[in-house]
């Protein structure tokens, strides 16, 4: 097996209903490789990562994980209560306690160098979003799973956001799993785009996605923006979106 | 020295006030207090049915807390609204205590003693429980201590590094209904979820941290035991509401000093 996760025929329930969140979703993620999911609210996008990751039981179908696969996850929408006191430095070792160093080095790689001493609360929505990433870092993961990572960030928050994705893959080797909202700008950082409604809707590369009808009829006119988006950025950055694939592999 | 009552009810007192830190903190951060109110209330039928059927005061109020956590958290996770359900369990537990309690007849003169504490009333043998009791929960907590700490910050979290929260939150329902049998005879059913919520609130503005949280609430009930028994002592006021009192007093001294 060379994916890192190989998924077929993932068929999820509703938890404590009958309805099908998910119905015959095959998916799989190779090394080193950045893909995404999109699709509107309650498509199951948040269900198919908790079911790759183990985390939800499956109706049918199967998951295979590559053994001793390591995982860096970033949950959707994590809050933390003001009720808990927490410095950045205590919660990069929870659970798994880490040295000084190496929690100086995640947070320099993610850019929030420094904020070691900082209350969790004290955080912007980007410094927090930069220092979940850095913890899930912490580990050497094989794959990083975000699950709607720059939600709550403003436009050049979210774009910051996603050169930072790029850079860690670039440095590290990751494959990167995320599922995502921001349309106009996921495209580029992407790979592979899988679109979903209950059902993979299509899936290909981001130029592929973009000008699939089913995407279309999906997103309606917001789409009409990213195939605008996306053919203006290929038309500008394609060698260096080349180079940069080429470093990635 | 075990002669003198004082010092009993002081030994007493500090034993609750070890677990009283760290488990507190875990009421205030998972935000259980109405949660630790109606285990609490729960102990009160404990009481009446141990005194009874002749079993240990201490055995029965933990069985039936435990039975109340558990019948709590059932209900939560059938979808229930749980401010209301805990409001409905919590004072129905009271008063079917209360009502069970009074076909006791040798419970009927000290009711007062359970529904406040009589901890200058404490033996030997009620402090050798006590503090073998409070010796077993802060053990169980230290040893689970990263997984609570992860799953109380945020679940998913914990699940992504394969702790299954359900089992830290059995974990905590199970320490809850061993300190509240503990505390019974220290502040009594009604005043156990104050003993456990006001150090640990009083604690959270002046801790950066969640160990110091739990350390600067341990030193806080403590110092609410020792000033609440001494004020008993010399002005002859009611030892369990004198505790909860220092401890309140020093919640709103800790206010001006909040740090974060």
């Amino acid at each position: 097996m060379t994916a890192l996760i190989q998924a077929s025929g993932l068929t999820i329930l509703r938890p404590g209903g009958s309805e099908t969140v998910l119905q015959g979703v095959d998916f799989q993620i190779r090394p080193g490789e950045i893909v995404t999911v999109v699709g509107p609210n309650g498509s199951g996008k948040s269900s198919l990562v908790r079911a790759l990751l183990g985390h939800m039981p499956l109706a049918a179908g199967r998951v295979e994980r590559r053994a001793g696969l390591r995982i860096g996850y970033v949950p959707q929408r994590v809050q933390v209560d003001t009720t808990i006191p927490m410095t950045v430095r205590r919660f990069l070792s929870l659970p798994r306690r880490v040295g000084d160093r190496d929690a100086a080095r995640a947070l320099a790689r993610t850019g929030v160098e420094g904020v070691e001493a900082r209350q969790l609360t004290q955080l912007s929505g980007g410094q927090f979003q930069r220092v979940l990433l850095a913890r899930a870092l912490l580990h050497d993961p094989q794959l990083l799973v975000l699950d709607e990572p720059t939600q709550g960030l403003d436009q050049p928050g979210i774009v910051a956001f996603y050169k930072l994705i790029e850079e860690v893959r670039r440095q590290t080797g990751a494959a990167v799993l995320m599922v995502s909202h921001d349309l106009l700008v996921v495209m580029r950082a992407s790979d592979r785009v899988i679109c979903l409604n209950g059902h993979v809707c299509c899936e290909g590369t981001p130029q592929h996605v973009s000008s699939a009808p089913e995407y279309r009829a999906l997103f309606g006119a917001e789409s009409e923006g990213t195939l605008a988006l996306y053919r203006h950025h290929h038309d500008h950055d394609h060698s260096h979106d080349h180079h940069h694939h080429a470093g990635a592999h | 020295m075990l002669d003198d009552f004082f010092v009993r009810a002081m030994l007493a007192g500090l034993g609750v006030a070890a677990v009283a830190g760290p488990l507190g903190s875990f009421v205030v951060w998972r935000r259980m207090a109405y949660f630790g109110d109606a285990t609490a209330h729960a102990a009160i039928l404990g009481v009446a049915i141990s005194l009874a059927f002749h079993i240990s005061i201490y055995a029965g109020t933990t069985l039936v807390a435990a039975a109340m956590a558990a019948a709590i958290s059932a209900l939560v996770s059938r979808g229930q609204t749980v401010d209301t359900m805990l409001g409905v369990l919590s004072h129905s537990a009271l008063a079917i205590g209360l009502v069970a309690i009074s076909f006791v007849p040798q419970a009927r003169s000290d009711l007062s003693a359970y529904l406040f504490g009589d901890i200058l009333a404490v033996g030997p043998g009620d402090l050798a429980l006590i503090w073998a009791g409070a010796a077993g929960v802060l053990g169980l907590l230290a040893w689970r201590w990263q997984r609570l700490l992860t799953a109380s910050l945020n679940e998913e979290l914990a699940m992504a590094a394969g702790i299954d929260p359900r089992t830290e939150r059995l974990v905590l329902s199970l320490a809850l209904a061993i300190v509240v049998a503990l505390s019974i005879r220290v502040v009594g059913s009604l005043l156990i979820s104050a003993m456990l919520i006001v150090p640990a609130a009083a604690a959270r503005g002046l801790s950066r941290s969640p160990e110091r949280m739990v350390g600067n609430a341990t030193l806080i009930a403590a110092v609410a035991v020792m000033a609440g028994l001494w004020a008993s002592l010399y002005l002859d006021t009611p030892a369990g509401p004198s505790i909860i009192t220092a401890a309140a007093a020093i919640f709103m001294f800790s206010q001006a000093f909040r740090r974060a």
